[in-house]
């Protein structure tokens, strides 16, 4: 009963949607002829009530999983009774059909939220915007509904549930995917803005302030879902690697490369009326990065593993949706972009001007992402084969993201519209010095690859250039925006530093060792003191006892302990690794349990990394900055707005009051 | 900016929709084809899978005579499949040479006592070693040898009865 | 994300794919005692993909050819060949599939061109318009 209730919140929500797109239709097209037309006032209430049948199917498939009715198919398919509850809750969106239903739901919502709040823009170009919304809403359902319905029904109830796969119970992996979702749909507010912009020629200043918030929300659950991803990756896997440039991988990369570039040109559209049509069209590029995101990790298209590939169908129903919105979208472009006036004009030396070299560089960056993870398909229409791997995308994607990296420390120094190098001329003295004896040092000292060695260097620059925005100025009085900013950069210099550090530092040993018997991995003495057999609420393990003590340590002292395990799960039966790790200040020991030789020695993987952790703290960091500039920008506005209307009563009343006497 | 620069973000969208379109509607190939097919085979010296055996060289093709090289291993599923076939092709007067992989003897011994033995010879390839030396990258494949030693073909996957046929017929074109 | 691929792979691993008995190759598990050969084979490892999970590379993997890969690898290495004819060696059995680092050649030039091309276009578009707004200041 439940599962068809959620079918037909489903149903309700997309006639909602449609509703929406109607409204917005008939609005758009007889305004301006004469009068409103009455569809207009629809627009807000559909979208509100959208997000209420929404929110009820999402919630009834929460159900399903949550009791774990196994007449359901996607319950029978994704879960298992035996499963602890968090992870049955998660299996609910841990799969095709139902992150689909959780994408669709966070986008209602956020449609809800613009159509109930939004009032600073023109009215007209609401109603574009949301037009737009519910029409990008509405192939979303259509998708769910024709061919991914969750609340399918199996005519025989299964017995029990084929369960979850197990490198999937994870804590880190269930709030994986949603986060990046809530990315993808702010992506999709945003173009909903970019699309109403254009149908109505108001490419303004406010256009831009009304959606900044919105790409940055998305902008920080992209860097939050990515970090995590990483994290994930490199925990799970048991092979210590944070970053592959699987396609995967670069799926959920590319749309933050394009949120980053927007939110850059949408911060000079807001504070200077510059770069429009070039906003525009990254609006269009971001969420179009998203959708090719989705389709390329639903597809399995590129990706060998096609077999496993939800059904080429669902794949094309993605294209054909990628095909209407961004084409779409992208042929208003070409029509309209002509009529935008190009907005003020600014100095080389200038804010805006470094913001448009980081914005060309970023946008370069994303074409090299782009093609390194299209090419093998492009290549497999003429029967060859090839692989695009790190060894391609670190030098080539170093081509634009170094000297993107040097315009960061710089770009922030500088003022708006115009300003001298000779102004900034201490501080940048100050960075190149900074930089050039962290080069040597590093140089002198350890023989390290070329673009680590660029990376420390780099590093060390901009942790000290995202604070000089900072300097001469009353701490307490600086803007949370500015402070967003500042943490922001602070974050990319620390993110930077653990990568380099870690490709430039780590230390990996592969022993095979005999109860009893110490390994050197780093600076440190591993011991293996015993393997037990342990069980957990769905599998069995063996468990690793390690004992880690300092190189220099006495024997005596007290050891770190780590308990790596070799798992194997039952239902559906497969081992996994569950590496064990001890984090330090300065980096991590990584232990992963291997096989036991015939000759009764046990394979032990150990990877000292030095400040890896700083990849993540430095993820975090970024998106942290981004929390503040949300907080900032909002707060500001939101004075604004009461400012404004307190300033209108008062006039009311003034006229009211010389209206009697 | 002039007016078909802002089509161009439009061109490039299509050209990316067109190819995964395509792609999407190609039947997807897995299989990893070897590049030495047309080569001649690499020197290779596997000791005898069983004890007793005959070890295998690559100078064991070059008598002018066509061959198949049968790259398995009894820890395989496929292999099973595909052992009628191999039991057929070997009744059609087709020589067969074996390369185990990753293989111990009595395993091997119980995997022909269970699905027959149509194998000349057989070679231990314990390293994996001539699998990679063959671009070969699972079990089981099969290579059609030509009489100087050259690889002719390269089937990936068992052997289904419908392939008996065309390898017969490779064989033949190898002779000539 | 590296996990869903692998997920989809162990996913899509027909389980008609037995495993073998046998102890892993020499090298698969164990270094090369000079690290800098083991350093030069770790690079190598890295960049050459496992043939049978397809979506990591040799270093990252516990598939058994992918073991005997880094054996070949690494006792190759140890043997005094130089990382780059290995690459070749293995490019000449599998293809440019094989190899994370794609060389120069009639089916990969684009890639090293677009990079030359939108060098070119980013240098074009940043002078021209940064130029513009300098010679016209408002």
């Amino acid at each position: 009963m439940i599962a068809e209730i959620g079918l037909a919140s489903l149903w309700l929500a997309a006639v909602l949607a449609l509703l929406q797109l109607a409204g917005g239709v008939l609005a758009f097209r007889t305004d301006g002829t004469g009068g409103e037309n009455p569809m207009g006032m629809f627009i807000r209430p559909a979208a509100i009530v959208q997000a209420f049948f929404a929110a009820c199917s999402f919630v009834a498939l929460l159900y399903v999983f949550a009791v774990t009715d196994l007449s359901v198919k996607l319950v029978a398919a994704n879960s298992h009774s035996a499963k602890p509850m968090i992870f049955k809750l998660a299996g609910s969106w841990g799969n095709h059909e139902g992150s689909m239903l959780l994408w669709v739901t966070v986008m209602a919502f956020s449609g809800a939220l613009i159509a109930a709040l939004e009032r600073r823009l023109p009215e007209r170009m609401m109603q574009a915007t949301l037009a737009a919304q519910g029409f990008v809403a509405l192939g979303f359902y259509a998708f769910l509904l024709f061919s991914s319905n969750p609340f399918e029904r199996l005519e025989v109830p299964a017995p029990e549930g084929m369960g979850l796969n197990p490198l999937l119970q994870d804590i880190g992996l269930a709030l994986h995917p949603p986060v990046l979702y809530f990315g993808y749909v702010g992506l999709s507010v945003a173009f909903s803005f970019a699309v109403g912009a254009l149908l109505t020629r108001q490419v303004t200043p406010e256009f831009a302030r009304v959606s900044r918030p919105w790409v940055l929300a998305a902008w920080v659950c992209l860097t939050m879902g990515i970090t995590a991803g990483s994290y994930w990756a490199y925990y799970e896997l048991g092979w210590g690697g944070w970053w592959f440039w699987d396609p995967v991988e670069n799926a959920s990369l590319m749309p933050w490369l394009a949120a980053t570039a927007l939110l850059h040109s949408i911060s000079v559209l807001a504070a200077r009326d510059a770069l429009r049509a070039w906003t525009i069209l990254l609006g269009v590029i971001a969420f179009s990065m998203s959708m090719l995101g989705t389709f390329l990790v639903r597809s399995g298209i590129l990706t060998s593993v096609h077999a496993f590939a939800v059904d080429p169908e669902r794949g094309m129903f993605i294209l054909v949706l990628l095909g209407i919105y961004i084409g779409g979208a992208l042929l208003l472009f070409g029509l309209r972009a002509g009529a935008v006036a190009e907005g003020e004009r600014f100095a080389a030396t200038s804010r805006e001007g470094a913001l448009v070299v980081n914005n060309v560089l970023l946008s370069a960056t994303l074409g090299i992402v782009l093609l390194g993870t299209l090419y093998p398909l492009l290549t497999e229409a003429f029967d060859v084969r090839v692989s695009v791997g790190p060894n391609y995308f670190n030098p080539v994607s170093a081509i634009f993201v170094l000297p993107m990296l040097v315009v960061m420390a710089i770009g922030p120094l500088l003022r708006w519209r115009r300003d001298r190098l000779e102004r900034v001329m201490k501080p940048l003295a100050l960075l190149t010095v900074i930089g050039a004896v962290v080069l040597a040092i590093v140089a002198l000292v350890a023989d390290i690859a070329f673009l680590p060695l660029v990376g420390l260097a780099l590093a060390a620059i901009l942790a000290v250039a995202s604070f000089i925005p900072l300097r001469r100025r009353k701490l307490t009085r600086v803007p949370l925006a500015t402070w967003g900013m500042v943490v922001a950069h602070f974050g990319i210099a620390v993110a930077l530093f653990g990568m380099a550090s870690e490709s430039a530092f780590s230390s990996e040993r592969l022993a095979a060792l005999e109860v009893g018997e110490t390994a050197q991995a780093g600076p440190w003495r591993v011991t293996l003191n015993g393997v037990d057999p342990v069980a957990g609420p769905n599998w069995t393990a063996l468990e690793g006892r390690l004992a880690v003590r300092a190189e220099d340590a006495s024997r005596t002292s007290e050891p770190i302990m780590m308990a790596p395990q070799s798992r194997t799960f039952w239902a559906p039966v497969q081992q996994t690794t569950e590496s064990a790790l001890a984090t330090r200040w300065n980096g991590q020991l990584y232990a992963v349990l291997g096989n036991q030789l015939d000759d009764g020695r046990w394979q032990l993987r150990l990877w000292w990394k030095p400040f890896v952790t700083f990849i993540w703290y430095g993820g975090l960091l970024i998106a942290f900055g981004g929390v503040l500039s949300i907080i900032g920008r909002v707060r500001k506005d939101l004075t604004r707005r009461s400012v404004r209307s307190r300033l209108a009563s008062r006039r009311a009343d003034e006229r009211a009051l010389e209206a009697a006497a | 900016m002039s007016r078909w620069k802002l089509f161009v973000p439009l061109g490039l969208f299509a050209l990316v929709l067109g190819l995964a379109a395509y792609q999407l509607n190609q039947p997807k190939d897995d299989r990893i084809v070897s590049a030495m097919v047309g080569k001649p085979l690499p020197e290779f010296a596997l000791p005898a899978a069983l004890n007793g055996g005959q070890p295998v060289t690559n100078a064991m093709f070059a008598d002018g005579k066509p061959r198949l090289l049968n790259v398995w291993a009894s820890w395989c599923l496929p292999c099973i499949a595909e052992a009628p076939q191999l039991e057929a092709l070997d009744e059609a007067g087709v020589e067969i040479v074996g390369v185990a992989i990753r293989d111990k003897p009595e395993d091997i011994a119980a995997f022909l006592e269970t699905h027959g033995d149509p194998y000349s010879s057989i070679g231990a390839d314990d390293l994996s070693e001539l699998q990679l030396a063959l671009g070969s990258s699972g079990v089981p494949e099969t290579f059609v040898i030509d009489g100087q030693g050259i690889i002719r073909h390269q089937h990936i996957g068992d052997i289904r009865s419908e392939h008996v046929p065309e390898l017969l017929a490779e064989l033949r074109e190898a002779q000539e | 994300m590296k996990g869903f691929a692998i997920l989809l792979a162990l996913l899509a691993a027909t389980p008609s794919l037995a495993q073998d008995s046998m102890p892993p190759a020499p090298y698969a598990y164990n270094q090369l005692d000079d690290p800098a050969q083991e350093a030069e084979a770790r690079e190598l490892m890295e960049s050459l993909r496992c043939l049978t999970c397809q979506s990591q590379s040799i270093a990252d993997s516990d598939a058994p050819m992918a073991g005997d890969m880094r054996h070949q690898v690494r006792s190759r290495i140890a043997s005094g060949e130089h990382p780059e004819h290995i690459r070749g060696w293995m490019m000449e059995r599998y293809g440019d599939y094989i190899s994370y680092e794609p060389r120069m050649s009639r089916t990969t030039w684009p890639l090293f061109a677009v990079p030359l091309l939108l060098i070119l276009v980013a240098g074009i578009a940043l002078s021209r318009r940064l130029r513009r707004s300098k010679a016209e200041p408002s």
